[in-house]
């Protein structure tokens, strides 16, 4: 299985916070590379991959985590003449909403353009401002709340319509690469694991609801208790508006987190490990112990010694997000040497400060 | 399909070149003459030695579009609109550039690193770059150049209750309503234009009615339908679904009353849907036409579009075969009248 065509075909898919069934069992059916499948209560996909140590060796455990759940709009009224009222699941920036073409997930699916006010009609002091979200709408294609009746319903959900495509090199752009992308990564790591000597037990997790605050991470950590955590999420991408230090560079491979949420230990292995494998990495500091499933693996139970490595993403949060899946593939084989270094001694020292 | 041809071609202002091949493979064999001229119109004509009144139908082969202004050293490209796009609709969305049709996409700046008073003003065009995954300036000039033009990467589908979407409806609609004229037969000469230059000044279709000199020339368009929620019922200028629209007036043309007048009434006789435009914006190549020359009587046929000139705009299948049929008996009518 390519894990980069695969990558593709789950970043189209639709698979908004709460609703990531599709994307689970899309994962389930193309990963050949672990032991055992589950799923939790929430709907977390956890995938076990066994070391090569003897059944009866207490061996370390590692969860690595990746969100699968994307942002995305639910339908919250039909106007009577047949166009579509929406909010949003997660934070989308309401300007990058105009003009898109959606996806209406009702009894069928049924395909949108996200309208306003065309601006000729607009006063000059609303040309100058940009279009709100109370006044988008989705068109598609109904003449009336009549024809709509029975195909779609206030709470039906809606995701933007567009396939990942090919740019320059290995960069590619399309939308729920944050947080495919990690999945992407972490599948790359189980496929790097199989041919490696390891002993660690892996659970590798695409996490549900973490766009609307980590839900996921939550109760699969509960449920893992692992020896050691690593959060895989995408971080803000060199572009246009940003200044350099807010960013990490596309290409310069995966960015090793600094911060609360980052275990001193973890992030002073996972340099080493880079360095002595020659993979490329950059420093991602952080003041915010928040955003990202690593904060909820941390704070499970007794407390997770835990890391957070993130792939450079551009235009995080838009129908159009950016990267280049070399960052992808140099995530995943980082996380694969890291654990096959792992051992009983080091996971233990994790608690002594 | 046809539209779906013609919508997912790419022909800015000056580089129709595209469209023009493909059009005139499509009318080959079904004309008497197809030439170009000095600017890029295609010109096809049907009998155009017979007698009878000269019919001229107008229908523009460019569409707007995004030109490349400025390659930086980062690989992005700096770009201005060519014919008249809001930014607001070019945020976030997939692109193709040049010939070669390089995907890029324009982006903008993450939510989590903005202000919240930032989402309230619109992003200016200076704050927009197309990204096509060039790691440099040198390694982005390989495959775009200065004065590529950058167009919308919109699949045409169909949807909804007889609706169509796709990018460059305006003025697509048009040449694919010209396309199936011209295959049909008629008594008189019937001159198709395809014109160039629409969107920046109506330049093609001036230079091409002055070749032509005809008596009466109808223009096909895509116009703009505002019948959305957010604007008041005698806002909408046209509204979706309720046929083609006849123009009484718009920025640069008063239409010939007495055609418009036949044009309702051949409407009406033949039970054909037909809406008046209930706007006084916008333009059309009928504002050239009418003056070239002496003075042309000129009238146009449009077919109601929500979304124009964004990257996917709406359009009923209905109002496309009504505006057929319209143009179609008003042809036969012309003949029956002013023919031999």
């Amino acid at each position: 299985m390519d894990i980069k065509q695969l990558f593709q075909d789950i970043a189209s898919n639709s698979g908004v916070s709460g609703y990531e069934d599709q994307i689970a069992d899309q994962i389930q059916e193309a990963c050949p590379w672990v032991d055992e499948f589950r799923r939790d209560t929430l709907g977390n996909l956890i995938m076990l991959k066994k070391g090569k140590a003897q059944s009866d060796q207490k061996v370390p455990r590692v969860m690595l985590a990746a969100h699968m759940d994307e942002i995305g709009l639910i339908i919250t009224k039909v106007e009577k003449e047949g166009f579509l009222r929406f909010s949003t699941i997660g934070g989308f920036d309401q300007r990058v909403l105009l003009g898109q073409e959606v996806t209406v997930h009702g009894k069928e699916t049924y395909r949108g353009v996200i309208g306003a006010k065309p601006p000729h009609v607009q006063s000059p002091d609303e040309q100058r401002q940009a279009v709100k979200l109370e006044d988008l709408f989705i068109d598609i294609g109904f003449d009336s709340a009549e024809e709509v009746e029975g195909k779609v319903a206030v709470g039906d959900l809606a995701t933007i319509n567009q396939t990942s495509w090919n740019l320059q090199g290995s960069f590619m752009a399309g939308k729920a690469f944050d947080d495919r992308a990690g999945v992407a990564a972490m599948l790359e790591c189980l496929k790097a694991l199989d041919d490696l000597n390891f002993s660690a037990e892996v659970y590798a997790v695409a996490t549900v609801q973490e766009e609307v605050g980590l839900r996921g991470a939550i109760t699969s950590t509960y449920g893992i208790v692992p020896d050691v955590g690593i959060a895989i999420d995408v971080g803000f991408g060199d572009q246009p508006g940003l200044q350099e230090f807010q960013t990490i560079k596309l290409g310069g491979g995966p960015a090793i987190g600094l911060g609360p949420h980052v275990h001193p230990t973890l992030h002073k292995r996972m340099v080493e490990v880079a360095k002595e494998w020659k993979i490329p990495y950059s420093l991602d500091p952080s003041p915010y112990p928040g955003g990202t499933d690593a904060y909820a693996i941390q704070v499970t139970q007794a407390g997770i010694p835990t890391i957070l490595l993130s792939i450079p993403l551009r235009y995080m949060h838009t129908p159009i997000e950016t990267l280049d899946y070399n960052d992808v593939k140099l995530t995943g084989r980082l996380m694969a040497f890291f654990i096959a270094g792992l051992d009983n001694e080091f996971v233990e020292g994790l608690k002594c400060f | 399909m046809l539209l779906r041809k013609l919508t997912e071609a790419c022909g800015a202002p000056g580089q129709e070149g595209e469209v023009r091949a493909l059009i005139r493979s499509e009318i080959e064999g079904y004309v008497d003459e197809i030439r170009t001229d000095a600017l890029g119109n295609l010109i096809a004509v049907k009998n155009p030695s017979a007698p009878g009144p000269k019919v001229m139908l107008a229908a523009h082969m460019d569409e707007v579009a995004l030109m490349i202004l400025g390659i930086e050293k980062n690989g992005l490209l700096r770009f201005r609109p060519i014919g008249g796009i809001d930014p607001r609709v070019l945020v976030a969305k997939t692109v193709l550039v040049g010939e070669k049709k390089v995907p890029g996409v324009i982006g903008s700046k993450p939510i989590h690193l903005q202000r919240p008073e930032e989402r309230q003003r619109p992003l200016s065009i200076d704050e927009l770059a197309i990204d096509i995954g060039a790691k440099s300036q040198e390694e982005a000039e390989k495959v775009v150049n200065l004065g590529d033009c950058a167009y919308f990467a919109t699949k045409f589908e169909e949807f909804g209750q007889d609706k169509i979407k796709a990018k460059a409806l305006d003025d697509r609609v048009g040449c694919a309503l010209l396309i199936e004229l011209l295959k049909q037969n008629y008594d008189i000469p019937v001159y198709g234009v395809f014109t160039v230059q629409e969107e920046v000044g109506l330049r093609g279709a001036g230079v091409a009615a002055y070749q032509i000199q005809p008596d009466v020339a109808i223009v096909l368009e895509g116009t703009t339908a505002s019948d959305v929620p957010g604007s008041d019922p005698h806002k909408h200028a046209t509204s979706v679904g309720k046929g083609p629209a006849i123009t009484i007036m718009d920025r640069t043309v008063i239409t010939h009353p007495p055609l418009v007048r036949r044009l309702i009434e051949l409407a009406e006789e033949h039970n054909i849907p037909y809406q008046i435009r209930r706007t006084n914006t916008g333009g059309t190549d009928a504002g050239q036409i009418q003056l070239t020359a002496g003075g042309t009587k000129a009238a146009v046929i449009a077919v109601p579009c929500r979304y124009i000139h964004s990257a996917a705009s709406v359009m009923s299948k209905k109002d496309y075969e009504a505006a057929f049929r319209l143009t179609s008996v008003y042809l036969q009518d012309l003949q029956e009248r002013e023919g031999n």
